[in-house]
């Protein structure tokens, strides 16, 4: 019977179908409004200024992506890291697992809409920092932009796969999501060069897709060669996602072996 | 019944013992029933963890920029992170008798106002100034923040005024919190606006002045003034106009807050309004 609901229903149109809800239901989420709308502008705000009276007005560009991508993080961190929990909290975890669908694909449509959201960040600080700082956009490799952005959002996206897989082992993930949002905004050198951390906290950047997807994107858009870090971040997608899968189906086995799929 | 009577018949605040009582017990149990973060698993990610990150993070960003020395961030961030609890812990304080169905027993009650008022932001403002002790700590820690050692019991006073200022600021909002929908909305854009405006990360006179003017009505931009040039050196005295200013600003929230809190009280009873969401 469950088999021969997975057959009907085909992993993309999950995807797609959850992608889509998940959207609307976080667009319509005042906190989400803060995290990916507001925040970025308060904090490319605080970047465009820090930068201007530092003598760094070159910058400008450099720190409106960086602010961007900080709301892309943002967005997966507390969206993708308190999924499992939100849902046993709202009592649909039980229903999710239970349907024909497989609970993999729900969660990546989930996860990859977490992501996704953070658009609204890239373009939100993009815009500011041309109405209210004179920061023309102009992209050195337009085409390479354009692929950028979705590679760093899905890398983003199935990263929030492995946060929502192993933060359901600690009851509180939003105490969990406080603390990780500047260190991942430290460590993949967002708005700070990775150089001046001490030498121990580049490795940590490199396991993180937006390290790669902020390189991208700022090659493709300032100069320079982006593919090696496109390269990068599609492939830390692709670990993402078989990393997620294992977590994933390790956590709904011993859920159903120990009945504690309902307990939060 | 006749306990009862006695209790319901007493005045509001018959007696100095009770207004104690009230201000101290209720306070601390008030604290540790409604402050969502106080469990230690909780805690210390999210009210030293946190912190500790921001600070490094505008430490560094501040070096990047070259906007200013290690000092300016790190007295900024970590009189700044008192908001931690003087915001989000205030507005806890208050507006999730609400949120937890409590605001209508509360109300209830003959207890002084003024002392359940006050009660709530006495363990705000201790926690408060448990984290900026934290903050400084990061920052002489990780950051080689110094300071002359004469100058700390100064600093600790302009510190602890800046925090009961911030706390005026976050019980209004926790004030508000009795009748809005979703004030922790209103809290968050408030920590993060503070970043921006206060003079935390970015010197004052380098903002439009729209902001300027905005600035010196917040809490905090006075008194994280007032810690920078007492870390530098100066004494308590050159600094006094700026206390002064800090507390009047924060002795102005509180009294806001007060008159919100008053204010909601009756309409939301007159409106039968207590737990309406």
């Amino acid at each position: 019977m469950r088999s021969q609901g997975r057959a009907e229903v085909p992993a993309h149109r999950v995807i797609l179908a959850n992608w889509l809800f998940s959207m609307k239901s976080l667009t319509k989420s005042s906190f989400f409004v803060l995290v990916t709308v507001l925040q970025p502008l308060i904090f490319s705000t605080i970047a465009f200024f820090m930068f201007k009276s530092g003598g760094r007005p070159g910058s400008l560009l450099y720190a409106a992506l960086g602010a961007g991508l900080m709301g892309i993080w943002s967005s997966t961190l507390f969206g993708s890291g308190g999924l499992i929990q939100w849902e046993r909290f709202q009592g649909t975890l039980e229903l999710l697992i239970a349907s024909p669908s497989q609970f993999m694909w729900i969660l990546v449509g989930s996860t990859l809409a977490t992501s996704t959201l953070g658009l609204y960040s890239v373009a939100g600080t993009l815009l500011w920092g041309a109405v209210a700082f004179d920061i023309p956009l102009e992209l050195a490799h337009p085409a390479l932009f354009v692929l950028a952005l979705p590679a760093t959002v899905i890398g983003l996206g199935t990263l929030g796969l492995v946060l929502a897989s192993t933060f359901v082992l600690y009851r509180h993930a939003n105490a969990l999501s406080n603390l990780l949002e500047y260190p991942v905004w430290l460590v993949t050198g967002l708005l700070v060069p990775v150089s001046l951390l001490p030498g121990w906290a580049a490795p940590l950047g490199w396991i993180l897709s937006p390290t790669w997807g902020i390189k991208a994107i700022r090659y493709s858009a300032l100069g320079g060669n982006p593919v090696p870090a496109l390269l990068a971040t599609v492939g830390l997608s692709v670990a993402y996602l078989v990393i997620g899968t294992r977590f994933i189906a390790y956590f709904e086995r011993r859920a159903r072996e120990d009945a504690t799929l309902a307990l939060t | 019944m006749t306990a009862g009577t006695a209790v319901l018949g007493a005045p509001r605040s018959s007696s100095l013992t009770s207004f104690f009582r009230v201000l101290f017990v209720g306070g601390i149990i008030v604290y540790r029933a409604l402050f969502n973060w106080i469990r230690p698993a909780i805690y210390i990610p999210t009210m030293l963890g946190s912190p500790l990150f921001q600070i490094l993070f505008f430490a560094n960003l501040g070096k990047y920029s070259g906007v200013g020395d290690t000092n300016f961030f790190v007295v900024g961030n970590a009189v700044q992170v008192c908001s931690m609890s003087a915001i989000y812990g205030a507005t806890m304080t208050l507006a999730n008798e609400r949120y937890f169905g409590t605001l209508a027993q509360l109300l209830a009650t003959p207890a002084n106002r003024a002392a359940l008022f006050l009660g709530r932001t006495l363990p705000v403002i201790a926690n408060g100034l448990l984290v900026s002790v934290f903050g400084f700590i990061v920052g002489a820690l990780f950051l080689d923040f110094s300071m002359p050692a004469s100058q700390i019991p100064a600093l600790a006073l302009v510190v602890t005024l800046t925090v009961v200022s911030c706390t005026g600021f976050g019980m209004m909002l926790g004030s508000i919190g009795i009748r809005a929908r979703d004030v922790f909305f209103a809290s968050n854009l408030a920590y993060f606006l503070m970043l921006l405006m206060c003079g935390v990360n970015i010197p004052i006179d380098s903002l439009p002045g729209w902001m300027q003017a905005i600035s010196k009505a917040l809490p905090l931009t006075h008194g994280i003034a007032a810690a920078r040039l007492l870390a530098s050196g100066e004494t308590l005295g050159s600094v006094a106009g700026l206390i002064r200013t800090e507390l009047l600003i924060g002795a102005t929230y509180g009294f806001l807050a007060f008159a919100l809190f008053r204010y909601f009280e009756a309409s939301s009873r007159k409106y039968a309004s207590l737990d309406r969401f």
